[in-house]
C-alpha cells in the first residue's frame, strides 16, 4: 500500500513545529500503524534525516505509550484500540494520513510525536491510591468486595493512562483519567477511609496541573481505547460535592 | 563439554553464603531474624538506588520509602506505570488454599522446584512460597480489583496445567491491575517525598568504587544531560532480555543494558541460556513485524491444534477434512493433549513446522481450531470466554477467529536467566542487589505460569526490604565525590560510548542490526539448540558485532530526546550478551527446561537432563578474552529429582 | 524528566475548582430552565387575547399588594434570575478561557465528533453568545420598551404585537435565530446539567438526553409561536 503521511515535526519542546509531509511505498496492509512508521524512520535515517520521534512500548495496547492523533482522532479512526493495535488495512491505499501529537496544555510537546504526560502522574500522587504500607494488610478475604462492585472497579481500572481522553476532550480536560481512578478506589471497601480527601486531592492537582474542566463534551469517552464510560465522571462529580460539603 | 573450551575458562565454585541451613520451612524467618536491622532514624541517612518501576522496582521502591530510606527510583519509560509488568495477562500464584484443593505451600514450593526442571535453588523457592499469601494480602489492601465469586470472596483458576486451583487474577489484566497498585504505593511515597523518581532516564553504567556498588551513570533522555547518581546501594529491577530475539512477546523498550553493565563491573551472570518460549503467540506476519502479541495460554483448554498431514497442503482449513489433518499434541500426548507445558507444545509445533506441514505466510504457524468448542459450547459461550482475546487476534490479523482456526506460533516470552544473586538477592558485587526478572530468579530452567508476577512481588515487597537492612546496616558509607577516578571512570566510559555512535561515519542502521541478531538467536539459539548450530551462531554474533561497530549508523544528537541512540547503546548491549547466552547454551550439552539440546532427548524427542553433570548454577563472569565459569552446586533435599513426562 | 512531585493537596477554592464551576453552572442553569418554562407558559397568554395578556403581566407586578411593595414577586424573580445569569456567566467565563489555556495549540487536522453531545462545545458557547445579545435586545425592546414602538408599559400585548409587525420581520428573524441557539444550548444544557449533578448510568444518559431533546423542541416551538402568530397575523 501506499500512503502520504502529514506529521508533525519539531525538534524540541521549544522549538517551533510545523506539519511536513512524507510518501511511504510498498507498505504491507498486516503492518501496524507504529509498525509503519518504523519503515518510515528507516528510510529517513538511510537518507540521513532524523527519525520521527514517538512514544511506545508495549505495542499490544497495554501500557499506554502510544499516543498519535491520527486525522485529528486521538488513536485513530477505530474504536478501542490503541495506535499500536490499529493496522493499516483499516487504511486504503493512496490515503493522506495526518499524524499529530496529543495536544493539550498539561501535556506539553518533548518533541515530534512524544508529549510529557507526567501531569498525569501528579494527580496519583495527590491521592489516586489507597495507604497500605506493606506488611500491614489484613487477610486478603477478611473482606469481601460484592462480584458486581470489584467488576466495576476493574472496568474503571482497566484505564491505561494513555491521556488520548485529554487529546480528545475539546477542553483539554483530564476528567476521565481521574474519574477512572476515583471511581475505581471508590468503589472498593479498601477506598472508602480516603475516599473525600482523595478526590479533593487529586481535583486540586488536576486543575494545578493546567487541564481544563469538563463540560460533557463526551468525546473523551469516545476516544477512549479501553471505553471507560462516562459514569465515572458522574460518580467523580459526587463524590467530589459531598467531600467539598464535608470538608466545608 | 564440561570442562574449560575455547569459548571460556572455568573458575572458582560458588557458595550462596547467606543461604541459611535447617529446616526448609524456617530458613527465611531464621534469615530474616538474623540478618540485622536499622535504626529508623539512621534510614533517612542512608539512599538506596532503585532502577526500574515494573512489579519488582515499583515495590521495592514503594516499600523502602515507606521504611524511611532516601530512595531515587528510575525508569525509562515517561512514567513507572508503563513498565513491562503491565502487559501480563494470566494472574499470579498463591498457596493461599482458599479452594480447599490440597494447596500448601509446601506445594507451590514442590509445584515450582519441579517445574523449574530441578535447576532452582530449594531455599528460594521456598520462601516464595511462604511470602506468596502475603502478596495477594497486599495487594487486596491497595484496592487491586481482583476477579471475585458472587460471595465476594476471590475467585481462582488453575494455569499452566497445575492441578490445584491458586492462580488470583484479573480479567486478563493481571498484571496491570498489581502494577497498578504497586505504582500507585509508589505515587503515594513520592508525593510524601519519600521517594525521587527520574522518569525517561536510563541507566547506562554502575559505579563500583572500593567493591561496593555505589552508584549508577544515567542519561535523562530529553535533554541527554548524563549525571552520576550516588547512593548507598543499588537495586536494579530493569526486567528480562527476551528482546536479544528482537521479536518476542515483551516491549519494545525491555532490554538487558542495566544487567549487562553490572556485569562488565564484575556482577556474574546466571544461567543465560535459560529463555522460556511460548506457544501460543500470534505468528510473523511479515518483515515489518515489530513484535509478537501473546494470545493467553488459556486459549489451549478450549481450542484443539492441528497441521495438514501433508506437506504443503493449502487448501483452506476449511475445505481440509478432518482425516487430513494431524491433531499433533493429542496424538503425542494422550493424557495432557491439548495442555502439555509451554515448552514442549513450543518443540512440538516447531516440529510440525520444519516438516514442512505449517500453515500461513512462511509456513511458520499452526492452528489452533474453536469450531468444536463452539459447536459443543455456541459461539456466545465461546464469545463470553474468549471475546477479547479474539478481537484483539482479530485486529491483529484481520481474520475473524470464529470462523477461520487461529493460527499460532511460539514466541520468546520470557528469561529465567539474569544477575547472579545470594539469597540475600544482593549481587556478587557488595551493595548491587538485583529483583524480579532482572536476576537469575527462583524459577530455574522454566518458569511455570504465573510464577513471574509473585517473584517479583516477593523480591519487591517482602524479601528485599528485609535483606537490604543488613547491607546498609554498615552504613552510611563514606560519601563518594565525583572527581573519584571510578565515577570518571564510568562517566568516561558512557560518554565516549556516545560520542561514538553519534560520530561514527555508518551506513546501518540500529534496528536492522537487532533483526539480523535476533534472526541469529531464534535460529541456532533458539527453541532446539545443538552444538555445530551454537558454534556457528558464537561465529555469525562475533562477525555481526564487528560490522555493527564499523556500520552502524545514529542521526541527530546527544543533548536531545534520540531514540536511535537509545536503541544503539542497547542493541550494543545485546550482542555481547547474546555471545555469552550461546556459550552458556553451548557449554550446558543436557536439555533442561527451556534449555533443548538435540544431543540430549530421549528416543522418543523429550528432554533428556544429566543430574550428574549440570546440577549447577552457570554464574559467568565477564572477562574481556573469555567468560569465567563459577558453579553454583544445586542439592535437593526435600524434592528429589525426577524425569517429567507428559505422556 | 522528573514529574515535579504534587504538593499535599492544597487548599483550593473548592467553588472555583472545575467541578464547582461545573456545579455552578449547571445549577444556575437549571434555574435559568425553570425560568424559561414559566416566560414561555406566560408568553402563550398572547393566545388569550390583550386583556389577558396584561392582566397576566399586571398580577405580575402586583403579586401579593398590599401586603407586599409592587412589583416585589418580579423583583424577587428578577434578582434570582440575575443571580443566576451571573453566577452562570461567570462560571462558563472561567470555564471556557482554562479551556482555552488547557489547549494553546489546536490540531491542523479537524476531527469528526463523535461524543455523547456533538458539537456542544461549539454551539454551547457561540449559542451563548447569541443568547446574551438576544437578551439585551429583548429587554431594551420588551422590558425597557427603548426599541419598542409601544412605550405604553402596561401594555405588554400591544408591545409584543408591534414588535413583531411584518414590516419589522428582521427583528423576528433575529429572536428565531435566538432560539435556535437557545434550543441547542438546551439540548445539551439540561442533559448536561442532570450529568453534572447526578451523573445517572448508561442506560439513563440516553433517556436524559431525549428528555432535554424533547424539552429544547417544545421551549423552541412555544417561544417561536407567538412571533410567528404575531407576523402571519394570527394575533393582532
Ligand atoms: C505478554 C506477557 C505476559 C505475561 N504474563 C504473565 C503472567 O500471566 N503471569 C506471570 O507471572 N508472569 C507473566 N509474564 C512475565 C512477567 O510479566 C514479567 O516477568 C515481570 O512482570 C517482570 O517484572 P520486573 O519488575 O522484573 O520487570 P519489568 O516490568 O520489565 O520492569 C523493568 C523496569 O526497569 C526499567 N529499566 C530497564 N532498563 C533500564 C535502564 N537501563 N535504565 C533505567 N530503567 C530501566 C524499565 O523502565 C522498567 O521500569 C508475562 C510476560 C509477558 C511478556
Ligand atoms: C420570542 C419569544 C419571546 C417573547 C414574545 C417574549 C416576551 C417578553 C415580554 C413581553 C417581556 C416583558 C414582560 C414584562 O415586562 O412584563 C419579556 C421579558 C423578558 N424576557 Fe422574554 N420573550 C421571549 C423570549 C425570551 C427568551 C428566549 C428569553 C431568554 C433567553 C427571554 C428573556 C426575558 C427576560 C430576561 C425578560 C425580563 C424579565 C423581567 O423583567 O424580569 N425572553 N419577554
Ligand atoms: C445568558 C447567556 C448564557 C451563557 C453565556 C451561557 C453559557 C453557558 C455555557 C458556556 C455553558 C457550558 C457549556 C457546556 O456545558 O458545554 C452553559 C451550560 C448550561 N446552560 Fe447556559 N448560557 C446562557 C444562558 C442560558 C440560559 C438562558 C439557560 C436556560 C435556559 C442556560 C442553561 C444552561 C444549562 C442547563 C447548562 C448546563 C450546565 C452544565 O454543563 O452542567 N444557559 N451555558
Ligand atoms: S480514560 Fe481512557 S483515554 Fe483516558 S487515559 Fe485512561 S485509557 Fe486513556
Ligand atoms: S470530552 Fe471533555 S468535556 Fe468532559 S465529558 Fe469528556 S472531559
Ligand atoms: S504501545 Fe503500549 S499501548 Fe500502544
Amino acid at each position: 500500500m501506499k500512503f502520504s503521511l502529514r506529521i508533525w515535526r519539531q525538534p524540541s519542546a521549544d522549538a517551533e513545529g510545523r506539519m511536513v509531509t512524507y510518501v511511504l511505498d510498498d507498505i504491507s496492509e498486516d503492518a501496524s500503524f507504529l509498525e509503519m512508521l518504523d519503515v518510515l524512520n528507516e528510510q529517513l535515517i538511510a537518507e540521513g534525516e532524523d527519525p520521527v520521534a514517538f512514544d511506545h512500548d508495549c505495542r499490544e495496547g497495554i501500557c499506554g505509550a502510544c499516543s498519535l492523533v491520527i486525522d485529528g482522532q486521538p488513536h485513530g479512526p477505530q474504536a478501542a484500540t490503541t495506535t499500536c493495535q490499529l493496522h493499516m488495512r483499516k487504511f486504503k491505499d493512496g490515503d493522506l494520513i495526518d499524524i499529530e501529537p496529543w495536544r493539550a496544555g498539561a501535556f506539553p510537546v518533548v518533541r515530534d510525536l512524544v508529549v510529557d504526560r507526567t501531569a498525569f502522574d501528579r494527580i496519583i500522587q495527590a491521592g489516586g491510591y489507597i495507604s497500605a504500607p506493606t506488611g500491614t494488610a489484613p487477610e486478603a478475604h477478611s473482606v469481601p468486595v460484592p462480584k458486581q462492585d470489584a467488576d466495576a472497579a476493574f472496568t474503571a481500572a482497566a484505564c491505561i493512562g494513555c491521556g488520548a481522553c485529554v487529546a480528545a476532550c475539546p477542553n483539554g480536560s483530564g476528567m476521565l483519567f481521574m474519574a477512572a481512578k476515583v471511581a475505581h478506589l471508590g468503589l472498593m471497601p479498601q477506598g472508602q477511609p480516603e475516599r473525600h480527601t482523595r478526590v479533593l486531592g487529586m481535583v486540586a492537582e488536576h486543575d494545578a496541573s493546567g487541564f481544563g474542566g469538563c463540560t460533557n463534551a463526551g468525546e473523551c469517552s469516545a476516544a477512549c481505547p479501553k471505553e471507560i464510560g462516562l459514569d465515572v465522571i458522574g460518580q467523580l462529580n459526587r463524590d467530589f460535592r459531598k467531600a467539598a460539603v464535608r470538608a466545608a | 563439554m564440561n570442562q574449560a573450551s575455547e569459548f571460556f575458562t572455568v573458575g572458582e565454585a560458588v557458595a550462596d553464603a547467606k543461604a541459611p541451613a535447617g529446616p526448609i520451612a524456617e530458613r527465611w524467618e531464621q534469615r530474616r531474624f538474623s540478618g540485622r536491622l536499622v535504626n529508623p532514624s539512621n534510614r533517612r541517612k542512608l539512599r538506596v538506588i532503585v532502577v526500574g518501576t515494573g512489579l519488582a522496582g515499583a515495590s521495592a521502591a514503594a516499600t523502602l520509602g515507606e521504611l524511611g530510606y532516601r530512595v531515587s527510583n528510575y525508569c525509562f519509560q515517561d512514567s513507572p506505570r508503563r513498565a513491562h509488568s503491565i502487559a501480563a495477562q494470566g494472574g499470579i500464584n498463591a498457596a493461599k488454599n482458599y479452594r480447599n484443593d490440597g494447596d500448601s505451600v509446601h506445594r507451590l514450593f514442590y509445584d515450582t522446584v519441579k517445574g523449574g526442571d530441578f535447576r532452582s535453588r530449594e531455599s528460594n523457592v521456598h520462601r516464595l512460597a511462604e511470602v506468596s499469601t502475603e502478596i495477594i494480602d497486599q495487594c487486596v489492601a491497595q484496592g487491586v480489583p481482583f476477579a471475585r465469586e458472587y460471595g465476594g470472596l476471590l475467585d481462582n483458576r488453575s494455569f499452566g496445567g497445575a492441578q490445584v486451583s491458586r492462580t488470583f487474577y484479573a480479567r486478563g489484566q493481571t498484571g496491570q491491575q498489581l502494577l497498578l497498585g504497586a505504582y500507585q504505593a509508589l505515587e503515594r511515597q513520592v508525593g510524601a517525598g519519600a521517594v525521587e523518581l527520574h522518569t525517561r532516564h536510563e541507566m547506562l553504567e554502575l559505579v563500583v568504587v572500593e567493591g561496593k556498588a555505589r552508584g549508577i551513570v544515567v542519561r535523562d533522555m530529553v535533554t541527554g544531560d548524563i549525571s552520576t547518581e550516588m547512593a548507598d546501594a543499588v537495586v536494579l529491577a530493569t526486567g528480562g532480555y527476551g528482546n536479544v530475539f528482537f521479536l518476542s512477546t515483551n516491549a519494545k523498550g525491555c532490554n538487558v543494558t542495566a544487567s549487562w553493565r553490572a556485569h562488565r563491573q564484575g556482577a556474574y551472570f546466571a544461567n543465560p541460556c535459560y529463555t522460556q518460549i511460548h506457544p501460543t503467540c500470534i505468528p510473523q506476519s511479515g518483515e515489518h513485524q515489530s513484535k509478537l502479541t501473546l494470545m493467553s495460554e488459556s486459549l489451549r483448554n478450549d481450542g484443539r491444534v492441528w497441521v495438514p498431514k501433508e506437506r504443503g497442503d493449502d487448501r483452506e482449513p476449511a475445505d481440509i477434512p478432518e482425516a487430513d489433518r494431524d491433531y499433533y499434541l493429542e496424538r503425542r500426548y494422550p493424557a495432557f493433549g491439548n495442555l502439555v507445558p509451554r515448552d514442549i507444545a513450543s518443540r512440538a509445533a516447531k516440529a510440525v513446522c520444519d516438516e514442512g506441514r505449517g500453515v500461513g505466510p512462511g509456513g511458520l504457524g499452526v492452528y489452533l481450531d474453536f469450531a468444536d468448542a463452539i459447536g459443543r459450547l455456541g459461539e456466545p459461550a465461546v464469545k463470553a470466554k474468549y471475546g477479547n482475546l479474539f478481537d484483539m487476534y482479530e485486529r491483529i490479523t484481520g481474520e475473524n477467529p470464529y470462523e477461520r482456526p487461529m493460527r499460532i506460533y511460539p514466541a520468546v516470552h520470557y528469561t529465567m536467566g539474569g544477575l547472579w544473586v545470594d539469597y540475600d538477592l544482593s549481587s556478587n558485587i557488595p551493595g548491587l542487589f538485583v529483583t524480579g526478572e532482572a536476576n537469575f530468579s527462583d524459577h530455574g530452567a522454566n518458569r511455570l505460569g504465573a510464577s513471574a508476577l509473585m517473584q517479583g512481588l516477593s523480591d519487591g515487597y517482602f524479601v528485599l526490604p528485609n535483606t537490604i537492612s543488613d547491607y546498609l546496616a554498615d552504613g552510611p558509607f563514606e560519601p563518594v565525590p565525583d572527581t573519584h577516578e571510578e565515577v570518571v571512570a564510568a562517566r568516561k566510559a558512557v560518554d565516549e560510548r556516545i560520542a561514538f555512535f553519534l560520530g561514527n561515519d555508518g551506513d546501518r542502521t540500529v534496528d536492522s542490526f537487532h533483526r539480523e541478531l535476533g534472526k541469529i538467536m531464534w535460529e541456532y539459539c533458539g527453541m532446539e539448540r545443538s552444538e555445530e548450530g551454537l558454534t556457528k551462531a558464537i561465529g555469525l554474533v562475533r562477525d555481526l558485532k564487528d560490522e555493527f561497530w564499523k556500520r552502524v549508523k545514529v542521526t541527530g544528537k546527544a543533548e536531545e530526546l534520540n531514540q536511535q541512540l537509545e536503541k544503539a547503546g542497547r542493541v550494543a548491549d545485546f550482542f555481547e550478551l547474546a555471545e555469552l547466552m550461546c556459550i552458556d547454551a553451548l557449554h550446558r550439552t543436557e536439555s533442561c527446561g527451556g534449555h533443548f539440546r538435540a544431543e540430549s532427548q530421549t528416543d522418543d524427542g523429550e528432554a533428556k537432563r544429566d543430574d550428574e553433570n549440570f546440577s549447577y548454577v552457570a554464574a559467568w563472569e565477564y572477562a574481556t578474552e573469555a567468560p569465567v565459569l563459577h558453579r553454583e552446586a544445586l542439592e535437593f533435599e526435600y524434592v528429589k529429582p525426577t524425569q517429567r513426562s507428559y505422556k | 524528566m522528573q514529574p515535579r512531585k504534587a504538593a499535599p493537596p492544597k487548599p483550593q477554592s473548592r467553588l472555583r475548582s472545575s467541578i464547582g464551576l461545573k456545579i455552578v453552572m449547571a445549577v444556575s442553569g437549571i434555574l435559568l430552565v425553570g425560568f424559561i418554562i414559566a416566560h414561555m407558559a406566560g408568553n402563550l397568554h398572547v393566545f388569550e387575547g390583550r386583556e389577558e395578556m396584561n392582566a397576566y403581566a399586571h398580577g405580575l407586578r402586583t403579586f401579593g399588594e398590599p401586603l407586599l411593595p409592587h412589583e416585589s414577586l418580579l423583583w424577587v424573580m428578577r434578582i434570582g434570575l440575575i443571580a443566576a445569569v451571573a453566577a452562570h456567566i461567570w462560571s462558563a467565563i472561567v470555564l471556557t478561557h482554562r479551556a482555552i489555556h488547557a489547549r494553546p495549540v489546536r490540531y491542523a487536522s479537524k476531527k469528526p465528533a463523535k461524543g455523547e453531545s456533538r458539537h456542544a462545545v461549539a454551539t454551547m458557547r457561540w449559542g451563548a453568545v447569541v443568547i446574551v445579545l438576544f437578551v439585551i435586545w429583548h429587554l431594551l425592546d420588551l422590558t425597557w420598551r427603548t426599541v419598542n414602538p409601544v412605550k405604553d408599559v402596561p401594555d405588554a400585548y400591544g408591545a409584543v404585537v408591534a414588535t413583531f409587525d411584518p414590516s419589522r420581520w428582521p427583528v423576528t428573524v433575529f429572536y428565531l435565530l435566538a432560539l435556535v441557539a437557545l434550543g441547542f444550548h438546551l439540548r445539551h444544557g439540561v442533559w448536561s446539567a442532570v450529568q453534572t449533578i447526578a451523573g445517572p448510568n448508561t442506560a439513563w444518559r440516553g433517556r436524559t438526553q431525549a428528555i432535554a431533546l424533547g424539552l429544547a423542541v417544545i421551549v423552541v416551538a412555544g417561544f417561536a409561536i407567538v412571533p410567528l402568530a404575531v407576523t402571519f397575523g394570527l394575533v393582532s
